[in-house]
């Protein structure tokens, strides 16, 4: 366990009703960093979120906070606070007395929770908003008091479950900066839990990503989105090409039929692996100058780039480029080595 | 398009017909004398009976207390469980209600009965009798006993509304399973809670069924005095108006404060 460890999990377990959640998830959660927990949905990630909460006993493994053992202290013992899906905010008090619910179970004096409270509300933009109805607000400000609500009791570790699913585009992207300028102005840990990518990449330090209660890749986004260790990050992550290859010798790869040069080294001679090229990576030349020549099929435009489906020999691949080609037009493709990512073919599981 | 008024129409002739002509004609009794002239003596007179009423409010309120002890615990317990079998609980709380009143409250004559079930049981370990019946407590018992549904009801009810996400929330601030009570659940129950005190609190302050079969002569209730001003011996219908008079002020007056309570509680929270 590292030094700056704040939450372990060890070889936690959970089960429903017979059908396995979590099957052995171990997982360090290090000081002030920004964690997601990404994946699709039944994959896990709430239920991981829910045991460091305390609100799930796993049935066996171990959760740790600061080194010790906290498995079975229950969640209003336990220095972590959340913001819930569905914010579940007080319906009976205003946005003052939510934000000030944990201060006052802590006796807190009143002046103390004034001004705590108030600053917590300005940190999320909501001054002014003291004496409102929660079930006035708009969807976001909603989420602001859950969050306000939490952090308020400056807790070691945030956990965030989905907290802008309910949220429209504009408003999920300017939260998810504002969510990134609280977790670093404050200086604490926070623990996300996401199905969105996009909202991934934007604003960890570390994205776990998980399937089928396993962890299938811990990684900085970066990591994550350049180098998938198997074709479900490949997949979740971005959008990406994944064909089945042969590893000729260190840094050569044979795929679609041809022979690429790459930065992979140490496979075993004839390794058949998984090759990974992401649409932005394939540059559209002359069909007379590409390395691959296919057939394009249909062209969407998307804003920044037109989206394209080029049919070549068995496979089908997906290129994004800034110049549309015609449908019907027969074009060449070119991949740069760097732009090749080799994976030992499936790893998809337990890891 | 129907206008929304004509829609009550047949509700305001019948509670013209039922309610506001022989409430009328309760005040008109209430305020006359034999030969109809106006008079307050019947009012006056009810000062005699004041023991009655005491004792009729205190029954009511033990009552209405202890229903309300019983039925949240497990009304919450009800609103958690999986949506089956929420309404098999249901049906089994219910069941009681599907038999007869006064079958039920005979029922419990048998048992509490100086030779029924309950003494003869106790008498096989050589305990008792007991004087069960004819007490106040057996009063109490058979207003807990057939009332009990109707606090739970409404209980249930509002506390379905009542989202996990909420509790949990309570939990993760830190409040233990008292405070999450007193914060979060009693609050958001508070109309709940309000309703099932009316529920309960009003048919147990007015019976007269269940003082007369398990409270004997020495328990009489405000009920069992209306009841003899009409139908027994004294008959007075006079009095009997005023006595019914005064029972509606008095629920008027415990109804406003639970509802005055339940305001209060909601702000100091």
């Amino acid at each position: 366990m590292q030094s700056n460890t704040v939450v372990a999990l060890k070889d936690i377990v959970v089960d429903f009703d017979g059908q396995t959640i979590l099957s052995g998830l171990s997982l360090d959660i290090h000081d002030k960093e920004f964690v997601t927990l990404l994946g699709p949905s039944g994959c896990g990630k709430t239920t991981s979120l829910r045991v460091i909460g305390g609100f799930l006993e796993p049935k066996s493994g171990s959760v740790f906070f600061d080194g010790r053992d906290i498995t079975r202290v229950p969640p209003y013992k336990r220095q972590v606070n959340t913001v819930f899906q569905k914010y579940a905010l007080f319906p009976h008090l205003n946005v003052y007395e939510n934000v000030a619910f944990g201060l006052r179970l802590k006796k807190t004096p009143d002046a103390e929770v004034r001004r705590r409270v108030g600053e917590m509300l300005e940190l999320v933009g909501l001054k002014g908003f003291e004496r409102r109805s929660t079930v006035t607000l708009s969807g976001g400000q909603q989420q602001r008091v859950a969050i306000a609500r939490a952090l308020v009791n400056h807790p070691r570790v945030l956990l965030l479950d989905e907290p802008l699913g309910a949220l429209d585009l504009k408003l999920r992207k300017e939260m998810q900066i504002e969510l990134k300028r609280i977790q670093q102005s404050l200086n604490i840990t926070f623990v996300y839990v996401t199905h969105d990518q996009e909202e991934a990449l934007t604003m960890s330090d570390t994205v776990v990503v998980m399937s089928g209660g396993y962890i299938q890749q811990i990684g900085t986004p970066q990591d994550i989105y350049n180098e998938p260790v198997n074709s479900f990050v490949a997949r979740f992550i971005g959008e990406s090409n994944i064909l089945d290859g042969v590893m000729l010798r260190d840094f050569q790869v044979e795929f679609a039929g041809q022979t690429f040069s790459c930065v992979d080294k140490g496979f075993s001679p004839r390794e058949i692996v998984q090759v990974v090229v992401r649409p932005e990576d394939v540059r559209i030349v002359p069909a007379i100058q590409g390395q691959l020549t296919g057939v394009v099929e249909t062209v969407i435009f998307k804003g920044v780039h037109y989206e394209m489906r080029i049919r070549q020999a068995g496979s089908e691949w997906i290129v994004h480029s800034t110049q549309a080609s015609q449908v019907g037009e027969l074009v060449g493709m070119c991949i740069g080595p760097d732009d090749i990512h080799i994976m030992r073919a499936q790893k998809e599981g337990a890891l | 398009m129907i206008k929304n008024k004509s829609l009550a129409s047949p509700y305001i002739v019948w509670s013209v017909v039922f309610t506001a002509v022989p409430l009328a004609i309760v005040i008109y009794f209430a305020f006359t004398d034999k030969n109809g002239a106006f008079t307050l003596k019947n009012i006056m007179d009810i000062g005699q009976y004041t023991s009655v009423f005491v004792r009729s409010i205190v029954l009511a309120v033990i009552a209405t207390a202890v229903c309300l002890v019983l039925a949240f615990p497990l009304s919450f317990m009800l609103s958690r469980m999986r949506a089956s079998r929420q309404s098999m609980m249901l049906m089994l709380i219910m069941l009681p209600m599907w038999m007869n009143f006064l079958l039920r409250t005979y029922a419990w004559m048998t048992l509490l009965e100086r030779n029924g079930l309950i003494n003869r049981f106790l008498g096989l370990f050589g305990i008792g009798p007991f004087n069960l019946i004819n007490t106040s407590g057996a009063v109490v018992l058979g207003m807990v006993y057939n009332y009990l549904p109707y606090m739970i009801l409404p209980l249930y009810t509002i506390m379905t509304k009542i989202d996990p996400s909420v509790i949990e929330a309570a939990q993760d601030l830190g409040a233990g399973n008292l405070r999450v009570v007193t914060k979060v659940l009693i609050p958001l129950s508070m109309d709940g809670i309000t309703t099932g005190i009316t529920m309960v609190f009003v048919p147990s302050i007015s019976t007269f069924i269940i003082s007369r079969m398990l409270g004997g002569g020495s328990n009489l209730l405000i009920g069992d005095l209306i009841e003899l001003q009409f139908l027994g011996n004294s008959y007075n219908y006079n009095l009997g108006s005023a006595m019914s008079l005064m029972l509606m002020v008095i629920v008027l007056l415990c109804m406003s404060f639970t509802t005055a309570d339940s305001e209060e509680m909601e702000a100091m929270v």
